[in-house]
């Protein structure tokens, strides 16, 4: 029994570091992007560099959370609901990526008025992956409020989605050359990547605490 | 011979096994919270622990229903049961092993002229009515609380995972120490009057008692079955029947396992008597019955969604045609036993009413003018003795029921090498020992005159109202014991 408690303890420990890593590179994604738009590149790679790694380790803790619970045969009714939540949850991380690794290779000129609809956009879609880890948390330990995160989750990616478009509907009624506009809206797009990533976790966690309240 | 005979109830026990363990590990094993092999040994370890250790309460409310006493009959009695209960499941029919033997019990009453006692037949009856409707009443209870607590102690879905799972291991080794301490009356209840075991002794210490003996055979039985059988069973329930969370499970196998504990346990019967508490009869019941009321119950607390009431249509229905189907299954097989094989299926009672008879029972305050018609007459089965005492007599049941027990004729004799080879001192007090040696050489021709014989040497054999449950049954052990011991045999 000593054995299977330890083994429990170190299983909680690896879900909550696991989550403490989408959110920290929730965080590091505004800083970063705030980075780019003020022109430290080097901070910028820094920051990237860093959330690099947090992702790495994020990919670790779930792979190695998957292996105990299907090794020790743990939580069989929500196993499965849990490797989905954790991959979900790992896709947000994955977005922030790419999004940053998008800026540091095609490093887009974007103008400076536009800069604070940019940061506003990210500043929405972490507050939505921040609302998620905080959903994920109340799953394992208080099921009954994962529902009040997840409307804040919608609510942040909705207005994600309205200053997304805005900021299209700017860039298009500019008189940027057609490439730029492109580009400037490829930008968009990835970071409001990061809240539909949020959204579609909350989606699953929405199923997944009606299967488990009691 | 023996074994042969004692086969039929160790097949009821082998398909126990295989069926009943499924409600105690079912859901953990086929959700896969515990491995087989962990549910299987645990199982079986408590099933063999609960029937000998408590198989005695359930036991004894069966003999009074019917004290099958010949090998034969009983082999039949426990084969019609067997035989009913494989029938119905391969049907599809619910069906419950109780609920069998009880049927095949009276169809042997039936049979060997014998009289049904109404009384123990009337609480069987009822607390299969009420075994679900508390088992649902107690999960019901116990869901609430647990969302209660569960609501409020904010644990993690693993420390929560890890509970349950030291929890259905726990709750399944008490749910299958009742199973054996309340279902090993259908296994081997019906062998109990006819037992072929002695006491077994080391150094003149009782480790098992002969009905103890029987109880450990058929749990052994149980265990094989659980090893042989469940698991397909367990896979069956765990992952289609009941699509429980392993909390629920919990919660289910717990009010299970209460259930049978509560309709088994003598020690918990005394312990309400001696506080003028009424105590719950110790009647064996269908665990597959409690289950399916601990799931009402949930259901019932989770909003009343989801429940099938065509179930309890079901469990209603069982309660009437099995034991119809083993009731008429024993009979007429007793009957081919007896008249195509030419066994005995019932040891041959005379009872005759003479004047010792009637002064008796005068002093049992049972008078009435019509049993001096009688006075003189011999019977060769009870029932036909009740008929003429019923168109003879103003005697109600009860009173008819005395008549027949004081009239029962038996001869026994205190022979002094009985006494000398079969006798444990050890188990006895002195005076006992004494009273039994003042009576070496007597003959008796009835058992109450035996017994009358022996209460008059000392006060030591004679059951008195201040004696606590657990002392006034062991006498009764130890009366019942001198008349199996000192019965004289057919042909001796």
């Amino acid at each position: 029994m000593p054995f299977v408690f330890r083994t429990t303890k170190e299983l909680e420990a690896q879900i909550d570091s696991f989550l403490n890593a989408v959110s920290e590179g929730a965080l590091l994604y505004r800083q970063s992007l705030a980075s780019y738009l003020g022109g430290k590149l080097e901070k910028f790679e820094e920051r990237l560099t860093a959330l690099r790694r947090l992702e790495t380790k994020a990919d670790d803790l779930r792979r190695q959370v998957e292996n105990h619970l299907y090794r020790h045969s743990l939580i069989p009714e929500h196993r499965g609901d849990v490797l989905g939540l954790l991959e979900s949850m790992d896709n947000i991380i994955n977005s922030a990526k790419k999004s940053l690794v998008i800026l540091s290779v095609e490093t887009p000129h974007i103008p400076e008025e536009w800069h604070p609809f940019y940061l506003e956009l990210a500043d929405m879609a972490v507050a939505a992956a921040e609302q998620c880890v905080l959903a994920a948390r109340a799953f394992f330990r208080d099921v009954r409020s994962v529902g009040d995160c997840l409307h804040k989750v919608y609510f942040f990616e909705k207005e994600a989605d309205k200053i997304a478009e805005q900021l299209k509907r700017k860039i298009f009624g500019s008189d940027l050359d057609l490439s730029q506009k492109f580009h400037l809206r490829n930008a968009v797009v990835h970071v409001d990547a990061l809240a539909d990533m949020a959204e579609d976790s909350a989606d699953r966690l929405r199923i997944y605490a009606i299967k488990r309240s009691p | 011979m023996i074994l042969f005979y004692l086969s039929s109830g160790l097949f009821l026990g082998w398909s126990l096994g295989g069926n009943d363990a499924a409600n105690v590990f079912g859901t953990a094993v086929g959700s896969r919270m515990v491995r087989f092999r962990t549910a299987a040994t645990i199982c079986s370890l408590f099933v063999v622990i609960g029937a000998v250790n408590g198989g005695g309460g359930t036991t004894q409310t069966l003999g009074n229903l019917g004290a099958v006493d010949a090998l034969a009959g009983s082999f039949m009695v426990a084969l019609a049961a067997a035989v009913t209960v494989m029938w119905m499941t391969r049907v599809g029919l619910p069906v419950s092993t109780s609920q069998a033997i009880v049927g095949a019990i009276l169809g042997w009453n039936l049979f060997a002229g014998r009289l049904t006692d109404w009384d123990s037949l009337r609480d069987i009856v009822l607390t299969w009515v009420v075994c679900p409707l508390l088992a649902g009443a107690i999960a019901a209870l116990i869901f609430l609380l647990i969302r209660f607590l569960l609501s409020r102690s904010r644990i993690h879905l693993l420390t929560l995972d890890m509970y349950v799972r030291l929890g259905l291991l726990l709750v399944g080794a008490f749910g299958a120490y009742s199973l054996g301490a309340n279902n090993i009356a259908n296994v081997v209840g019906v062998f109990v009057p006819s037992s072929p075991f002695d006491d077994f002794r080391i150094h003149g210490q009782l480790l098992l008692t002969s009905e103890q003996l029987l109880f450990l055979l058929g749990g052994l039985a149980i265990a094989v079955g659980v090893f042989t059988y469940s698991h397909r069973v367990m896979k069956t329930v765990g992952a289609s029947l009941m699509k429980l969370s392993p909390e629920a499970a919990l919660i289910v196998v717990l009010a299970q396992a209460l259930v049978l504990f509560l309709f088994a346990s003598e020690e918990l019967e005394s312990f309400l008597q001696a506080r003028n508490l009424p105590a719950l009869p110790l009647v064996p019941i269908s665990s597959s019955q409690a289950v399916v009321g601990a799931i009402i119950g949930i259901g019932i607390a989770k909003g009343g969604k989801g429940i099938h009431y065509r179930t309890l249509g079901e469990i209603g229905s069982g309660w009437v045609t099995t034991p119809i189907c083993a009731g008429l299954l024993a009979f007429v097989s007793l009957f081919f036993l007896q008249n195509v094989f030419h066994l005995d299926v019932a040891q041959r009672l005379n009872y005759c009413l003479d004047q010792v008879v009637i002064e008796k029972l005068a002093q049992q305050g049972v008078t009435d003018p019509g049993l001096m018609n009688l006075e003189g007459k011999e019977y060769n089965r009870a029932q036909r003795l009740n008929a003429e005492l019923r168109r003879e007599t103003q005697l109600d049941r009860l009173q008819r029921a005395r008549v027949v027990a004081a009239a029962e004729c038996v001869d026994y004799r205190l022979d002094p090498d009985l006494i000398k080879d079969t006798l444990d001192p050890a188990w006895f007090s002195v005076e006992q020992l004494a009273a039994i040696d003042t009576l070496t050489g007597r003959e008796f021709q009835r058992a109450w005159e035996f017994l009358e014989a022996l209460e008059a040497e000392t006060q030591d054999w004679r059951p008195q109202p201040g004696h606590s449950k657990a002392k006034a049954r062991n006498l009764e052990a130890k009366r019942e014991y001198m008349l199996r011991t000192f019965r004289v045999q057919d042909g001796q």
